[in-house]
């Protein structure tokens, strides 16, 4: 069997999912522990070192690029997944299934996904794009210990005085959860670890990661909305 | 348990062929007793259809009693009924009381197309089957079954996988109309014994090869086939068979 054929059948494309999706999974805990940083109470000293690190290391910018590939190839295998799937049945059922059996948020991937990317081009238009490459009036400069570098908390703080922006990132925070709360454990079903011993450990620790995840992140934006930071 | 008369209100799918773009049409059916099986409820109607000069309803139905894998509705939706690890001939109509409506269709996926009522095509099925559902053994006198020895837990758990009976359920339940649980238990139960060995390796990659050319979805793990499986096939077979589709493929020659 050829690779390309080995990838394109049905569960060879489960297995990008879930390979993709555990990257992202590891990438999300990186995410979330630089941007804890600004709770340090420190004015964002260590939040703009900590970024300021992720933005100038070389190792890391390569990183990045698998990063995107990552995201990118769990996108649209996600919505080409999710397209041919829906078409598997042409004529629907007068009495749906409804929850007899799976749960909501198990049969809504492509939805909690699709939430997921609207919110990442809008995330990418707040942060990424500004320190990449076109700027902005509230990303400024500073200096720490003698090195030149970004203000990134000060674009945060910008960014998050506005109630919908805090809003929105809120909503796509609660979608995330649902959407890993399945995707983890779906991931290691999908590259063939279950067995009765492993089962509870993965699912409690992937429901445990998927809460603790989603409120950190849930609570960047609130906190500086509501001005705890 | 009290025996007891119903009086039901049926919706049922008719259809009179294939390219009939079919319809659901209403029966009212008196003094059903709670002791009959359901398809003997059908079986009344059909009576009083036959008798009033119409065509019965078109259902699939062999052995009546759990192991054949024949019947196949879905009712109120659920495939099989209400009743958990039950086949449509098994379910009683104590599950029923007076005055219901119960709303019967057919299994719904591309692949499974309705040749008329609630029958439909599950010969993708065989198809799978016939792609890798084999081993090769020497011909002549049977060999002692108990020649080769086999872990216990082993034998139990192709026992178990072996118990599909290949109903369709899984599929019919899917919301991505993906047959992975019942290619899985026809894997696993072959994968787990020393017989299974010699076509070990082809046998996933070609039954997960049909099962696609036959148009099913692809299984995202929402347990919804597990749920209804009339014989308890666990979704472990899913991740087995994703373990030995995976090693297979990447592992072989060409």
């Amino acid at each position: 069997m050829k690779w390309s054929e080995l990838f394109t059948s049905s569960i060879g494309k489960k297995w990008v999912m879930a390979l993709t999706g555990l990257f992202l999974i590891i990438f999300l805990i990186v995410h979330a522990g630089i941007n804890a940083c600004i709770w340090a109470n420190d004015g964002g000293v260590m939040f703009n070192k900590a970024a300021h690190f992720m933005g100038s290391t070389v190792v890391i910018r390569i990183a990045e690029i698998g990063l995107f590939l990552g995201i990118f190839l769990h996108i649209i295998q996600g919505l080409m997944l999710e397209f041919q799937n829906r078409s598997k049945r042409k004529k629907g059922y007068a009495v749906p299934m409804g929850n007899k059996g799976s749960k909501w948020y198990s049969r809504s991937m492509g939805l909690l996904g699709t939430i997921l990317l609207l919110f990442f081009i809008l995330h990418w238009w707040h942060f990424w794009v500004p320190a990449r490459f076109i700027g902005h009036p509230e990303l400024t400069e500073l200096e720490i210990n003698g090195v030149h570098m970004h203000n990134m908390y000060n674009l945060m703080q910008y960014t998050f005085q506005e109630l919908w922006v805090v809003i929105a990132y809120v909503i796509a925070c609660i979608s995330l959860c649902w959407h890993l709360i399945h995707g983890f454990q779906s991931a290691f079903r999908t590259v063939g670890v279950s067995n009765a011993k492993y089962n509870s450990l993965i699912q409690n620790v992937g429901v445990g990661y998927s809460i603790i995840i989603s409120l950190a992140f849930a609570m960047m934006p609130v906190s500086m909305y509501l001005g705890w930071v | 348990m009290e025996h007891y008369n119903m009086n039901l209100t049926l919706k049922v799918w008719r259809q009179k062929n294939a390219s009939d773009s079919g319809r659901f049409e209403t029966y009212p059916v008196k003094n059903i007793s709670s002791e009959m099986s359901f398809l003997e409820m059908i079986d009344v109607l059909n009576e009083e259809l036959i008798s009033e000069g119409k065509d019965p309803i078109a259902f699939d139905h062999d052995c009546r009693e759990g192991i054949c894998g024949a019947c196949s509705m879905y009712i109120n939706g659920r495939p099989h009924g209400p009743w958990h690890a039950n086949t449509t001939c098994q379910l009683h109509m104590r599950a029923y009381q007076d005055g219901d409506t119960v709303v019967i269709e057919p299994w719904r996926a591309n692949s499974f197309p309705v040749i008329k009522d609630l029958v439909v095509d599950r010969s993708a099925f065989d198809r799978i089957i016939q792609a890798g559902g084999y081993i090769s053994i020497n011909t002549g006198n049977a060999v002692d079954a108990n020649a080769i020895a086999i872990n216990k837990d082993n034998a139990d758990a192709a026992f178990a996988a072996a118990a599909c009976i290949g109903c369709g359920a899984c599929v019919a339940a899917c919301k991505n109309s993906s047959a992975l649980l019942f290619v899985s238990a026809k894997v696993s139960h072959l994968a787990l014994l020393p017989q299974g060995n010699p076509e070990r390796k082809t046998r996933a990659m070609n039954m997960v090869a049909q099962m696609d050319k036959e148009g099913f979805g692809a299984c995202t793990n929402t347990g919804a086939c597990e749920a209804v499986c009339p014989k308890e096939i666990s979704i472990e077979n899913i991740a087995r068979l994703n373990r030995e589709y995976m090693m297979a493929g990447a592992a072989s020659d060409k």
